[in-house]
Protein backbone atom coordinates (compact mmCIF):
# COMPACT_ATOMS: atom_id res chain seq x y z
CA UNK A 1 0.00 0.00 0.00
CA UNK A 2 1.14 3.52 -0.82
CA UNK A 3 -0.37 6.44 1.06
CA UNK A 4 -0.23 9.97 -0.31
CA UNK A 5 -1.01 12.65 2.25
CA UNK A 6 -2.29 15.63 0.30
CA UNK A 7 -4.85 15.58 -2.52
CA UNK A 8 -3.62 18.52 -4.55
CA UNK A 9 -1.29 18.84 -7.53
CA UNK A 10 1.74 17.04 -6.05
CA UNK A 11 -0.27 14.19 -4.57
CA UNK A 12 -2.26 13.65 -7.73
CA UNK A 13 0.83 13.73 -9.95
CA UNK A 14 2.53 11.18 -7.70
CA UNK A 15 -0.50 8.88 -7.80
CA UNK A 16 -0.75 9.12 -11.59
CA UNK A 17 2.96 8.54 -12.07
CA UNK A 18 2.90 5.47 -9.81
CA UNK A 19 0.20 3.94 -12.00
CA UNK A 20 1.87 5.01 -15.25
CA UNK A 21 5.10 3.42 -14.15
CA UNK A 22 3.39 0.15 -13.37
CA UNK A 23 2.55 0.21 -9.66
CA UNK A 24 -0.49 -2.03 -9.17
CA UNK A 25 -0.73 -2.06 -5.37
CA UNK A 26 -3.34 -0.29 -3.26
CA UNK A 27 -3.15 3.47 -3.36
CA UNK A 28 -4.80 5.88 -0.92
CA UNK A 29 -4.87 9.65 -1.24
CA UNK A 30 -5.74 11.53 1.94
CA UNK A 31 -6.96 15.13 1.63
CA UNK A 32 -7.70 17.74 4.30
CA UNK A 33 -10.28 19.48 2.14
CA UNK A 34 -13.58 17.99 1.00
CA UNK A 35 -12.78 18.65 -2.65
CA UNK A 36 -11.37 16.28 -5.22
CA UNK A 37 -8.01 17.49 -6.58
CA UNK A 38 -8.33 21.00 -7.97
CA UNK A 39 -5.93 23.53 -9.36
CA UNK A 40 -4.77 26.50 -7.32
CA UNK A 41 -3.26 28.98 -9.82
CA UNK A 42 -6.71 29.88 -11.24
CA UNK A 43 -8.02 30.73 -7.76
CA UNK A 44 -6.51 34.22 -7.69
CA UNK A 45 -7.38 34.84 -11.33
CA UNK A 46 -10.23 33.03 -13.12
CA UNK A 47 -12.10 31.94 -9.98
CA UNK A 48 -11.71 35.24 -8.14
CA UNK A 49 -12.81 37.14 -11.24
CA UNK A 50 -15.79 34.85 -11.78
CA UNK A 51 -14.62 33.90 -15.29
CA UNK A 52 -14.59 30.24 -14.26
CA UNK A 53 -17.13 28.21 -12.37
CA UNK A 54 -15.39 26.45 -9.48
CA UNK A 55 -15.83 23.05 -11.17
CA UNK A 56 -13.50 24.15 -13.96
CA UNK A 57 -10.58 24.02 -11.51
CA UNK A 58 -10.96 20.24 -11.12
CA UNK A 59 -7.66 18.74 -12.15
CA UNK A 60 -9.10 15.52 -13.57
CA UNK A 61 -12.42 14.29 -14.86
CA UNK A 62 -14.40 11.72 -12.89
CA UNK A 63 -13.43 9.12 -15.50
CA UNK A 64 -9.73 9.88 -15.17
CA UNK A 65 -9.92 9.65 -11.38
CA UNK A 66 -11.79 6.36 -11.58
CA UNK A 67 -9.15 4.97 -13.93
CA UNK A 68 -6.52 5.84 -11.34
CA UNK A 69 -7.94 3.12 -9.09
CA UNK A 70 -7.07 5.04 -5.93
CA UNK A 71 -9.07 5.50 -2.74
CA UNK A 72 -9.62 9.17 -1.98
CA UNK A 73 -10.19 9.90 1.70
CA UNK A 74 -11.25 13.55 1.77
CA UNK A 75 -12.12 16.11 4.41
CA UNK A 76 -9.96 14.34 6.98
CA UNK A 77 -6.71 16.14 7.80
CA UNK A 78 -3.66 14.16 8.87
CA UNK A 79 -2.76 14.94 12.48
CA UNK A 80 0.13 12.62 13.30
CA UNK A 81 2.79 10.55 11.55
CA UNK A 82 4.29 7.51 13.21
CA UNK A 83 7.56 7.04 11.34
CA UNK A 84 8.48 3.68 12.89
CA UNK A 85 5.06 2.17 12.17
CA UNK A 86 4.76 4.10 8.91
CA UNK A 87 1.25 5.13 9.87
CA UNK A 88 -0.72 8.34 9.54
CA UNK A 89 -3.40 9.25 12.07
CA UNK A 90 -6.20 11.55 10.94
CA UNK A 91 -8.54 14.04 12.59
CA UNK A 92 -11.35 11.48 12.53
CA UNK A 93 -9.15 8.84 14.21
CA UNK A 94 -8.42 6.84 11.09
CA UNK A 95 -5.05 5.10 11.11
CA UNK A 96 -3.61 4.50 7.65
CA UNK A 97 -0.55 2.29 7.42
CA UNK A 98 1.55 1.92 4.29
CA UNK A 99 4.88 0.65 2.98
CA UNK A 100 5.50 4.03 1.42
CA UNK A 101 4.11 7.38 2.51
CA UNK A 102 4.30 10.56 0.45
CA UNK A 103 3.92 13.82 2.34
CA UNK A 104 2.38 16.48 0.10
CA UNK A 105 0.49 18.70 2.50
CA UNK A 106 1.47 21.99 0.87
CA UNK A 107 1.39 25.35 2.60
CA UNK A 108 -0.52 27.20 5.26
CA UNK A 109 -0.94 30.88 4.52
CA UNK A 110 0.26 33.36 7.12
CA UNK A 111 -2.80 35.17 8.36
CA UNK A 112 -3.96 38.15 10.36
CA UNK A 113 -6.81 37.39 12.75
CA UNK A 114 -10.19 37.92 11.15
CA UNK A 115 -8.85 38.92 7.71
CA UNK A 116 -9.42 36.90 4.55
CA UNK A 117 -6.62 35.23 2.64
CA UNK A 118 -6.53 32.98 -0.40
CA UNK A 119 -5.23 29.44 -0.39
CA UNK A 120 -8.20 27.19 -1.01
CA UNK A 121 -11.14 27.13 -3.40
CA UNK A 122 -13.45 28.01 -0.51
CA UNK A 123 -11.20 30.98 0.34
CA UNK A 124 -11.40 32.20 -3.25
CA UNK A 125 -15.19 32.06 -3.37
CA UNK A 126 -15.49 33.80 0.00
CA UNK A 127 -13.05 36.50 -1.07
CA UNK A 128 -14.93 37.03 -4.32
CA UNK A 129 -18.12 37.70 -2.35
CA UNK A 130 -16.27 40.15 -0.07
CA UNK A 131 -14.72 42.02 -3.00
CA UNK A 132 -18.11 42.48 -4.60
CA UNK A 133 -19.42 44.42 -1.63
CA UNK A 134 -16.36 46.38 -0.54
CA UNK A 135 -15.66 50.01 -1.40
CA UNK A 136 -11.86 49.85 -1.06
CA UNK A 137 -9.63 46.84 -0.62
CA UNK A 138 -6.07 46.82 0.64
CA UNK A 139 -4.04 43.79 -0.41
CA UNK A 140 -1.26 43.20 2.11
CA UNK A 141 1.60 41.43 0.39
CA UNK A 142 3.64 42.33 -2.69
CA UNK A 143 4.56 38.82 -3.85
CA UNK A 144 2.96 36.78 -6.64
CA UNK A 145 -0.33 36.12 -4.84
CA UNK A 146 -0.80 39.68 -3.61
CA UNK A 147 -0.05 41.16 -7.03
CA UNK A 148 -2.45 38.72 -8.73
CA UNK A 149 -5.24 39.42 -6.25
CA UNK A 150 -4.77 43.18 -6.67
CA UNK A 151 -4.89 42.85 -10.46
CA UNK A 152 -8.01 40.68 -10.42
CA UNK A 153 -9.80 42.91 -7.90
CA UNK A 154 -8.99 45.98 -9.98
CA UNK A 155 -10.37 44.28 -13.10
CA UNK A 156 -13.58 43.71 -11.15
CA UNK A 157 -13.75 47.48 -10.69
CA UNK A 158 -12.77 47.45 -7.02
CA UNK A 159 -10.61 50.36 -5.80
CA UNK A 160 -7.44 48.60 -4.65
CA UNK A 161 -4.30 49.49 -2.73
CA UNK A 162 -1.35 47.09 -2.84
CA UNK A 163 0.90 47.31 0.22
CA UNK A 164 4.16 45.60 1.02
CA UNK A 165 7.76 46.14 2.03
CA UNK A 166 9.46 45.82 -1.37
CA UNK A 167 10.27 48.64 -3.78
CA UNK A 168 8.09 47.08 -6.47
CA UNK A 169 5.67 44.15 -6.64
CA UNK A 170 7.40 40.79 -6.99
CA UNK A 171 10.85 42.43 -6.84
CA UNK A 172 12.22 39.27 -5.25
CA UNK A 173 10.94 37.00 -8.04
CA UNK A 174 11.44 39.30 -11.05
CA UNK A 175 14.39 41.51 -10.14
CA UNK A 176 13.95 45.25 -9.83
CA UNK A 177 14.00 46.37 -13.46
CA UNK A 178 11.17 44.02 -14.46
CA UNK A 179 9.31 44.48 -11.17
CA UNK A 180 9.40 48.21 -11.94
CA UNK A 181 7.56 47.50 -15.19
CA UNK A 182 5.02 45.49 -13.25
CA UNK A 183 4.56 48.45 -10.88
CA UNK A 184 3.88 50.66 -13.91
CA UNK A 185 1.40 48.15 -15.23
CA UNK A 186 -0.51 48.12 -11.95
CA UNK A 187 -0.45 51.91 -11.67
CA UNK A 188 -1.68 52.33 -15.24
CA UNK A 189 -4.69 50.19 -14.38
CA UNK A 190 -5.45 52.22 -11.30
CA UNK A 191 -3.97 50.08 -8.53
CA UNK A 192 -2.68 52.35 -5.77
CA UNK A 193 0.80 51.14 -4.88
CA UNK A 194 1.91 51.81 -1.33
CA UNK A 195 5.15 49.91 -1.25
CA UNK A 196 8.39 50.15 0.68
CA UNK A 197 6.76 50.15 4.12
CA UNK A 198 5.91 47.14 6.23
CA UNK A 199 2.36 46.62 7.45
CA UNK A 200 2.21 46.50 11.24
CA UNK A 201 -1.47 45.90 11.88
CA UNK A 202 -5.07 46.18 10.86
CA UNK A 203 -7.24 48.93 12.36
CA UNK A 204 -11.03 49.15 12.16
CA UNK A 205 -10.79 51.66 9.29
CA UNK A 206 -7.74 50.40 7.44
CA UNK A 207 -4.25 49.03 7.40
CA UNK A 208 -1.53 50.47 9.63
CA UNK A 209 1.96 50.91 8.18
CA UNK A 210 5.21 51.12 10.11
CA UNK A 211 5.32 54.79 9.15
CA UNK A 212 2.15 55.40 11.20
CA UNK A 213 0.11 55.96 8.05
CA UNK A 214 -3.25 54.22 7.82
CA UNK A 215 -4.37 52.99 4.39
CA UNK A 216 -8.15 53.25 4.35
CA UNK A 217 -9.95 50.01 3.59
CA UNK A 218 -13.15 48.20 4.37
CA UNK A 219 -11.58 44.94 3.18
CA UNK A 220 -8.06 43.79 3.98
CA UNK A 221 -6.75 40.80 2.07
CA UNK A 222 -3.74 39.04 3.52
CA UNK A 223 -1.21 37.62 1.06
CA UNK A 224 2.13 37.97 2.78
CA UNK A 225 3.46 34.51 2.46
CA UNK A 226 2.90 31.09 3.80
CA UNK A 227 4.69 28.37 5.68
CA UNK A 228 5.08 24.67 4.92
CA UNK A 229 2.19 22.73 6.46
CA UNK A 230 4.32 20.72 8.87
CA UNK A 231 2.64 21.47 12.21
CA UNK A 232 1.18 17.98 12.24
CA UNK A 233 4.69 16.49 11.90
CA UNK A 234 6.24 18.26 14.89
CA UNK A 235 6.18 15.16 17.07
CA UNK A 236 7.06 12.76 14.24
CA UNK A 237 10.83 12.92 14.65
CA UNK A 238 11.31 13.94 11.01
CA UNK A 239 13.75 16.78 10.44
CA UNK A 240 11.76 19.98 9.86
CA UNK A 241 13.55 23.14 8.82
CA UNK A 242 11.57 25.42 6.53
CA UNK A 243 9.86 22.32 5.19
CA UNK A 244 10.36 18.59 5.46
CA UNK A 245 14.09 17.99 5.09
CA UNK A 246 14.78 15.38 2.41
CA UNK A 247 17.76 13.89 0.65
CA UNK A 248 18.36 14.32 -3.08
CA UNK A 249 15.79 11.56 -3.75
CA UNK A 250 13.09 13.55 -1.88
CA UNK A 251 13.23 10.97 0.90
CA UNK A 252 12.68 12.14 4.48
CA UNK A 253 13.08 8.71 6.10
CA UNK A 254 12.98 5.08 5.03
CA UNK A 255 9.73 4.70 3.07
CA UNK A 256 8.74 8.33 3.65
CA UNK A 257 9.00 10.94 0.90
CA UNK A 258 7.89 14.53 0.43
CA UNK A 259 6.75 16.42 -2.67
CA UNK A 260 5.57 19.89 -3.57
CA UNK A 261 5.53 23.10 -1.53
CA UNK A 262 6.21 21.27 1.73
CA UNK A 263 9.42 19.49 0.65
CA UNK A 264 12.91 20.90 1.17
CA UNK A 265 15.27 18.57 -0.56
CA UNK A 266 18.94 18.55 -1.50
CA UNK A 267 19.22 19.77 -5.10
CA UNK A 268 22.37 18.07 -6.34
CA UNK A 269 23.03 20.37 -9.29
CA UNK A 270 22.68 23.51 -7.19
CA UNK A 271 24.44 21.82 -4.27
CA UNK A 272 22.03 23.25 -1.73
CA UNK A 273 18.72 22.48 -0.01
CA UNK A 274 15.82 23.90 -2.02
CA UNK A 275 12.11 24.33 -1.41
CA UNK A 276 9.99 25.60 -4.28
CA UNK A 277 6.51 27.05 -3.99
CA UNK A 278 5.31 26.73 -7.52
CA UNK A 279 2.81 24.76 -9.49
CA UNK A 280 5.20 22.99 -11.85
CA UNK A 281 7.39 21.81 -9.02
CA UNK A 282 4.43 20.19 -7.31
CA UNK A 283 3.80 18.02 -10.35
CA UNK A 284 7.40 17.28 -11.26
CA UNK A 285 8.39 16.43 -7.73
CA UNK A 286 5.36 14.18 -7.35
CA UNK A 287 6.50 12.32 -10.45
CA UNK A 288 10.09 12.14 -9.22
CA UNK A 289 8.94 10.67 -5.90
CA UNK A 290 6.86 8.05 -7.70
CA UNK A 291 9.93 6.98 -9.68
CA UNK A 292 12.05 6.75 -6.54
CA UNK A 293 9.42 4.74 -4.68
CA UNK A 294 9.63 2.28 -7.55
CA UNK A 295 13.41 2.08 -7.27
CA UNK A 296 14.68 4.62 -9.81
CA UNK A 297 17.13 6.10 -7.28
CA UNK A 298 17.25 9.37 -9.24
CA UNK A 299 18.16 12.76 -7.80
CA UNK A 300 15.53 15.43 -8.37
CA UNK A 301 17.22 18.38 -10.09
CA UNK A 302 14.59 20.60 -11.70
CA UNK A 303 14.97 23.96 -13.35
CA UNK A 304 12.54 26.08 -11.30
CA UNK A 305 9.71 27.66 -13.28
CA UNK A 306 6.71 29.81 -12.52
CA UNK A 307 4.34 32.05 -14.37
CA UNK A 308 1.91 34.78 -13.47
CA UNK A 309 -0.87 36.51 -15.40
CA UNK A 310 -1.66 40.09 -14.40
CA UNK A 311 -3.75 42.44 -16.55
CA UNK A 312 -2.40 41.90 -20.08
CA UNK A 313 0.99 40.57 -18.93
CA UNK A 314 1.92 36.91 -18.99
CA UNK A 315 5.24 36.60 -17.20
CA UNK A 316 7.22 33.36 -17.23
CA UNK A 317 10.43 32.78 -15.31
CA UNK A 318 12.73 29.79 -15.76
CA UNK A 319 15.59 29.45 -13.30
CA UNK A 320 16.41 32.37 -11.03
CA UNK A 321 16.72 36.08 -11.66
CA UNK A 322 20.25 37.40 -11.15
CA UNK A 323 21.93 40.76 -10.75
CA UNK A 324 22.77 41.30 -14.43
CA UNK A 325 19.85 41.51 -16.83
CA UNK A 326 19.82 41.91 -20.60
CA UNK A 327 16.90 41.97 -23.02
CA UNK A 328 17.64 39.53 -25.83
CA UNK A 329 14.35 39.48 -27.77
CA UNK A 330 11.59 42.04 -28.18
CA UNK A 331 11.68 45.26 -26.20
CA UNK A 332 10.61 46.71 -22.86
CA UNK A 333 8.81 49.51 -24.71
CA UNK A 334 6.61 47.00 -26.52
CA UNK A 335 5.89 45.15 -23.28
CA UNK A 336 6.95 42.00 -25.08
CA UNK A 337 10.44 40.68 -24.41
CA UNK A 338 12.74 37.94 -23.23
CA UNK A 339 15.33 38.87 -20.61
CA UNK A 340 18.29 36.77 -19.55
CA UNK A 341 19.81 36.99 -16.10
CA UNK A 342 23.46 36.38 -15.28
CA UNK A 343 25.54 36.17 -12.15
CA UNK A 344 29.33 36.28 -12.48
CA UNK A 345 28.94 35.72 -16.20
CA UNK A 346 26.84 32.57 -15.78
CA UNK A 347 23.27 32.32 -17.03
CA UNK A 348 20.96 31.91 -14.02
CA UNK A 349 17.52 32.50 -15.46
CA UNK A 350 15.29 33.54 -18.34
CA UNK A 351 12.20 35.71 -18.13
CA UNK A 352 9.53 36.15 -20.77
CA UNK A 353 7.03 39.02 -20.70
CA UNK A 354 4.27 38.12 -23.15
CA UNK A 355 6.75 35.82 -24.93
CA UNK A 356 6.21 32.40 -23.28
CA UNK A 357 7.33 30.29 -26.20
CA UNK A 358 10.50 32.27 -26.80
CA UNK A 359 11.37 32.24 -23.08
CA UNK A 360 10.94 28.48 -23.01
CA UNK A 361 13.28 28.17 -25.98
CA UNK A 362 15.97 30.09 -24.10
CA UNK A 363 15.40 27.83 -21.13
CA UNK A 364 17.13 25.04 -23.02
CA UNK A 365 20.46 26.68 -22.21
CA UNK A 366 19.69 26.48 -18.49
CA UNK A 367 18.92 22.84 -18.77
CA UNK A 368 21.44 20.21 -17.96
CA UNK A 369 20.65 16.65 -19.08
CA UNK A 370 19.08 16.32 -15.65
CA UNK A 371 16.34 18.88 -16.22
CA UNK A 372 12.94 17.73 -14.93
CA UNK A 373 11.36 16.93 -18.26
CA UNK A 374 14.23 14.98 -19.69
CA UNK A 375 15.03 13.35 -16.36
CA UNK A 376 11.46 12.14 -16.14
CA UNK A 377 11.66 10.48 -19.51
CA UNK A 378 15.09 8.96 -19.06
CA UNK A 379 14.52 7.62 -15.57
CA UNK A 380 14.77 3.84 -15.43
CA UNK A 381 11.32 3.57 -13.85
CA UNK A 382 9.66 5.78 -16.46
CA UNK A 383 6.89 4.25 -18.50
CA UNK B 1 -5.12 7.39 -28.33
CA UNK B 2 -7.03 10.63 -28.82
CA UNK B 3 -5.68 13.90 -27.43
CA UNK B 4 -7.63 17.06 -26.76
CA UNK B 5 -6.21 20.37 -25.54
CA UNK B 6 -8.02 23.23 -23.86
CA UNK B 7 -6.45 26.43 -25.19
CA UNK B 8 -8.42 28.51 -22.69
CA UNK B 9 -6.81 26.67 -19.79
CA UNK B 10 -3.30 26.56 -21.25
CA UNK B 11 -0.86 28.83 -19.42
CA UNK B 12 1.90 28.62 -22.02
CA UNK B 13 4.46 26.81 -19.88
CA UNK B 14 5.53 24.63 -22.78
CA UNK B 15 6.24 21.57 -20.66
CA UNK B 16 4.33 19.48 -23.22
CA UNK B 17 6.61 20.70 -26.01
CA UNK B 18 9.70 19.84 -23.98
CA UNK B 19 8.41 16.29 -23.62
CA UNK B 20 6.74 15.60 -26.97
CA UNK B 21 7.72 18.14 -29.63
CA UNK B 22 6.24 15.98 -32.39
CA UNK B 23 2.80 16.22 -30.80
CA UNK B 24 2.67 19.68 -29.23
CA UNK B 25 3.85 23.14 -30.17
CA UNK B 26 3.17 26.67 -28.92
CA UNK B 27 1.81 29.67 -30.81
CA UNK B 28 4.57 32.20 -31.44
CA UNK B 29 2.44 35.17 -30.38
CA UNK B 30 1.19 34.01 -26.97
CA UNK B 31 2.69 30.61 -26.21
CA UNK B 32 -0.67 28.83 -26.18
CA UNK B 33 -0.58 25.12 -27.02
CA UNK B 34 -1.02 23.91 -30.58
CA UNK B 35 -1.86 20.26 -31.10
CA UNK B 36 0.20 18.94 -34.01
CA UNK B 37 -1.02 15.36 -33.88
CA UNK B 38 -4.24 14.41 -32.10
CA UNK B 39 -3.73 10.69 -32.69
CA UNK B 40 -0.02 10.07 -32.40
CA UNK B 41 1.66 6.71 -33.01
CA UNK B 42 1.94 4.22 -30.16
CA UNK B 43 5.62 4.87 -29.47
CA UNK B 44 4.76 8.41 -28.40
CA UNK B 45 1.93 7.43 -26.03
CA UNK B 46 4.07 7.25 -22.87
CA UNK B 47 5.45 10.73 -23.50
CA UNK B 48 1.99 12.11 -24.25
CA UNK B 49 0.61 10.65 -21.01
CA UNK B 50 3.53 12.19 -19.16
CA UNK B 51 2.84 15.54 -20.84
CA UNK B 52 -0.83 15.41 -19.87
CA UNK B 53 0.08 14.63 -16.28
CA UNK B 54 2.81 17.25 -16.02
CA UNK B 55 0.85 20.09 -17.67
CA UNK B 56 0.65 22.76 -14.95
CA UNK B 57 -2.74 23.96 -16.22
CA UNK B 58 -4.33 20.52 -16.69
CA UNK B 59 -5.06 21.57 -20.26
CA UNK B 60 -4.33 18.22 -21.94
CA UNK B 61 -6.76 15.31 -21.87
CA UNK B 62 -6.01 11.87 -23.25
CA UNK B 63 -8.51 9.13 -24.01
CA UNK B 64 -7.33 5.70 -24.96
Amino acid sequence: MTLIVGASAAGLACAEALRRKGYTGPLTVLGAEEHLPYDRPPLSKQVLSGAWEPARTQLRSAEALAALDATFVLGDPAVHLDVAERAVHTASDRVLQAENIVLATGLRPRTLPGQPTLRTLDDALALRAELQKCSRAVVVGDGVLGAEIAATARQLGVPVTLAGPQQAPMALQLGLPVAGLLAELHSSHGVELRLGAAVTGVEPDGVLLETGEVLPADLTVVAFGSAPATDWLRDSGLALDNGIVCDSRCRAAEGIYAAGDVARWHHETLGTPVRLENRTNATEQGIAVAANILGADQPYTPVPYFWTDQFDAKIHVHGFVGPDVSVVEGSLADRRFVARFHRDGELTGVLGWNMPKQARQHRQELVSPRCPATAATSAPGAA
Amino acid sequence: MKITVDQNKCCGAGTCVLLAPDVFDQRDEDGIVVLLDAEPPAELHPLVREAASVCPAAAIAVTS
